[in-house]
């Protein structure tokens, strides 16, 4: 089966060699034609337009945790913080939390009479990039001296920590009689996103909902892509190919690690202050450590570093968890007489899919050029065979080297 | 498979070498300072503004240590159970450099193997005390069989494959196995806590050292951890399997090489670790009195956590770091509430990571960070 692909792969390899530049903006054109058009064969308000809009910004926090985990080879253990920073922006500064406050920057006029911070939603969407950026880099300072496990226990703790401080932010008094969060009560009435032209968005009609963070998607690829084959892109990957020589040959190690983490969870939040409006509230109950799992297997499942699979991963599981689970295979069990049901057991299944994943095709769906490369290239096989290690299939950790 | 430690400090000129210097004086104190903070300040805080008991329902204001003795009581004999599962971590780690994330859930597993063995037995709180602790020392070893073939069962089929592969891939099927196991146990008993019967009535108390009552529970945990951590040091310094063992840890080619079945060796040490995890599991249900699938989580991040704080790879350091964890755990329940209590420990955890990654007892070489 696999070898079938490959071959397939090959093929199609070599086919795009003759086809003329033009090809690939097409194939853009084409698919951003299609993802604007899409909503228009569902009704405005139909489960499938609902589990697109949240598989599409599954794929963004995909995109973002891509480029720690694929790119850079740092493996984040606790992507969830990203997803409650950026939540918990929109939370503060998009509803009337805090009530002491009369703040308004270009929000629709009915939210501009509330008390409470109002700010626009691409004001939110910036700053909870820029504070998830901040967050990411602070997380990223202890560990830049540790090894690949470490670092994923790190990173761990840390999304622990943010969601314990989630939680109890209920009884973090900041002055005034407000609080930090809501805590498992949940900051509810956030705003809608309102444009000008638009009006504020409502959930009976939710292609506005659907564009909005398709945009996104947009913005988030085109940086990827352009991050990608830029010199930071390159020095990540040095980085996480070999990181002895990537630094002896002047990369900047401090910077480039600390580039990475702050440049995904940037990523991060802006998909989480979006989930933030869409869910219209921000529940500390949302930020367990299942979710940062949950991304990773979206990066896993897509192929490490590939920003294609990441995308593919992202869709797949969104569609997954938010459609195929829930509404069609949930009443499976029943039917061989067990007695639960499928959504219970949705971690169960991702795990499964994880290590079925790491065990027959650990290069992912859409694999990484270079990965793929390593993998099918005789080159790289003498290469290993000169050394006597094993080919590599994932970017070795600095312990392994 | 040789471990290089990577330093990202540039070329050692004389400036960075003096930083070096200062930071490996900060790496031996600042940890054990960063440790003693909690109970030194509570332990003053108590003894200048005292704390409040009621005497025959009268309040009365102590300025005294019993309080805190009592944390440490409390705390030690989480730490027991702790240390039994970071024993686990540190033995898998110190032979193959991966962390086995699934351990935790290994130890949950025990706790509900041991609570449904108890109404498999008939156990009731109202049986002789020796045909209670016959049945208990049965279910002991029958769920440190189940765990410790469970964790040997995940080795050959998630870990064993992937052994060639770079780190990150067992990890990940590490995380895998974990949350399988998690839904093994939801499915088993349910999404919330489920009480257990009470066997040994763990909190009654046996005697009292100055104040600090001792209970029956804390007596029972050591009286689990003890023999089996014994029993393990002896069977890993006197035996041929354990001079294998620490052998495959050192250096898994050289040790093939002269004879050595790493491949049996490391089932084994999964083998090891799993009883342990199991006998935890078991201890935990009689302990807490309640078991959760979701235990497992927390517990293996406690150990994980211990294990690195001893110094990983390092049995006496996993005790060690077990038993301190439980200290920090019980300041945290009884003095900050509950609800701290984890973002507490894994705020201790990255204080262990900046600080000193190779913990208080590691060795440089191997387990440096």
């Amino acid at each position: 089966m696999s070898a079938f692909l490959d071959a397939l792969r090959e093929r199609g390899g070599a086919m795009a060699q003759r086809l003329p530049r033009w090809w690939s903006r097409a194939l853009a054109g084409a698919f951003i034609v299609f993802g604007i058009v899409l909503p228009f064969l569902f009704p405005p308000d139909s489960g499938f337009i609902n589990g697109t809009i949240v598989a599409v910004a599954y794929a963004v926090m995909s995109l973002g945790l891509n480029i720690v985990v694929g790119f850079a080879g740092l493996l984040d253990l606790g992507y969830v913080a990203f997803y409650a920073i950026g939540a918990y922006s929109l939370g503060w500064f998009g509803s009337g939390f805090f009530f002491k406050l009369h703040i308004h920057v270009l929000v629709s006029p009915v939210a501009s009479t509330l008390p409470g911070v109002h700010i626009n939603i691409v004001l939110i969407l910036i700053g909870a990039a820029i504070l998830c950026g901040l967050a990411g880099m602070l997380i990223g300072l202890p560990t830049l001296r540790l090894r690949s496990d470490y670092i994923a226990i790190v990173t761990l703790a840390f999304g622990e920590i943010i969601a314990t401080l989630a939680v109890n932010g209920q009884s973090i008094p900041i002055g005034g009689g407000m609080t930090l969060t809501a805590g498992n009560l949940g900051i509810s009435a956030v705003d809608a996103p309102y444009f000008p032209g638009t009006g504020s968005f409502t959930l009976l009609d939710l292609r506005p909902w659907y564009w909005l963070i398709f945009a996104i998607l947009l913005l988030v690829l085109f940086v990827n892509l352009r991050l990608r084959d830029s010199r930071l892109g390159r020095a990540w990957i040095a980085l996480r190919e070999d990181e002895v020589a990537a630094v002896s040959m002047g990369i900047p190690l401090v910077k480039t690690k600390l580039l990475a983490y702050s440049v995904g969870a940037a990523f991060g939040g802006m998909a989480g202050a979006f989930f933030g409006t869409y869910y219209t509230e921000v529940n500390a109950s949302q930020f367990a450590f299942g979710f940062s799992i949950f991304i990773l297997a979206m990066v896993i499942i897509g192929g490490l570093g590939s920003i294609w699979g990441a995308v593919a991963g992202g869709l797949t599981l969104g569609y997954i968890n938010n459609y195929l689970i829930p509404d069609v295979l949930n009443d499976l069990p029943s039917k061989f007489g067990l007695h639960f049901q499928l959504t219970q057991v949705e971690f169960g299944i991702f795990g499964l899919l994880l290590v079925i994943m790491m065990l027959l095709r650990p290069q992912g769906l859409i694999p990484e050029r270079r990965r793929r490369l390593e993998l099918t290239a005789k080159i790289a096989a003498e290469d290993a065979q000169l050394e006597e290690a094993p080919a590599t299939i994932l970017p070795p950790g600095e312990g392994s080297a | 498979m040789e471990t290089t430690t990577i330093s990202p400090t540039p070329l050692p000129t004389a400036p960075v070498r003096s930083l070096a210097a200062v930071r490996r004086y900060v790496s031996q104190w600042a940890l054990i300072a960063a440790l003693a903070a909690l109970p030194v300040y509570y332990g003053v805080h108590d003894l200048v503004y005292g704390y409040q008991v009621s005497v025959a329902g009268h309040p009365v204001i102590h300025h005294d240590l019993s309080n805190l003795g009592y944390d440490f009581a409390q705390g030690l004999s989480n730490g027991a159970i702790w240390a039994l599962i970071a024993i686990g971590y540190t033995l898998v780690y110190g032979i193959i450099e991966l962390i086995n994330f699934a351990h935790g859930d290994v130890f949950m597993i025990g706790s509900f193997t041991a609570v449904g063995l108890w109404g498999v037995f008939g156990l009731s709180p109202g049986m002789s005390a020796a045909a209670l602790t016959g049945a208990l020392l049965l279910t002991l070893i029958i769920t440190m069989i189940v765990t410790g073939s469970l964790n040997v069962l995940i080795e050959r089929v998630a870990y064993r494959p992937l052994r060639s592969a770079p780190k990150l891939a067992a990890l990940i099927t590490a995380v895998g196995f974990s949350f399988i196991l998690q839904n093994v146990g939801l499915l088993w008993r349910g999404g919330s806590p489920q009480s257990v019967p009470d066997l040994i009535g763990v909190q009654q108390t046996v005697f009292t050292i100055s104040g600090v009552p001792i209970q029956r529970g804390y007596i029972l945990v050591f009286a689990v951890m003890i023999p089996l951590v014994l029993a393990l040091s002896w069977f890993i310094n006197a035996t041929r399997a354990g001079r294998a063992m620490r052998a495959t840890a050192q250096d898994p080619e050289a040790a093939r090489l002269m004879g050595i079945n790493v491949n049996a060796t490391i089932s084994l040490t999964f083998l090891l670790g799993g009883m342990l995890a199991g006998a935890a599991g078991l201890v935990y249900a009689l302990y807490e009195t309640n078991v959760w699938y979701f235990q497992g989580f927390k517990a293996g991040l406690f150990a994980f956590t211990a294990a690195v704080m001893g110094g990983i790879g390092n049995v006496r350091g996993a005790v060690l770091g077990g038993l301190i964890i439980g200290v920090i755990q019980a300041l945290a329940d009884s003095r900050m509430g509950p609800q701290w209590t984890e973002a507490v420990v894994f705020a201790y955890l990255i204080v262990i990571m900046v600080l000193r990654p190779r913990g208080l007892l590691g060795e440089e070489t191997r387990e440096a960070g």
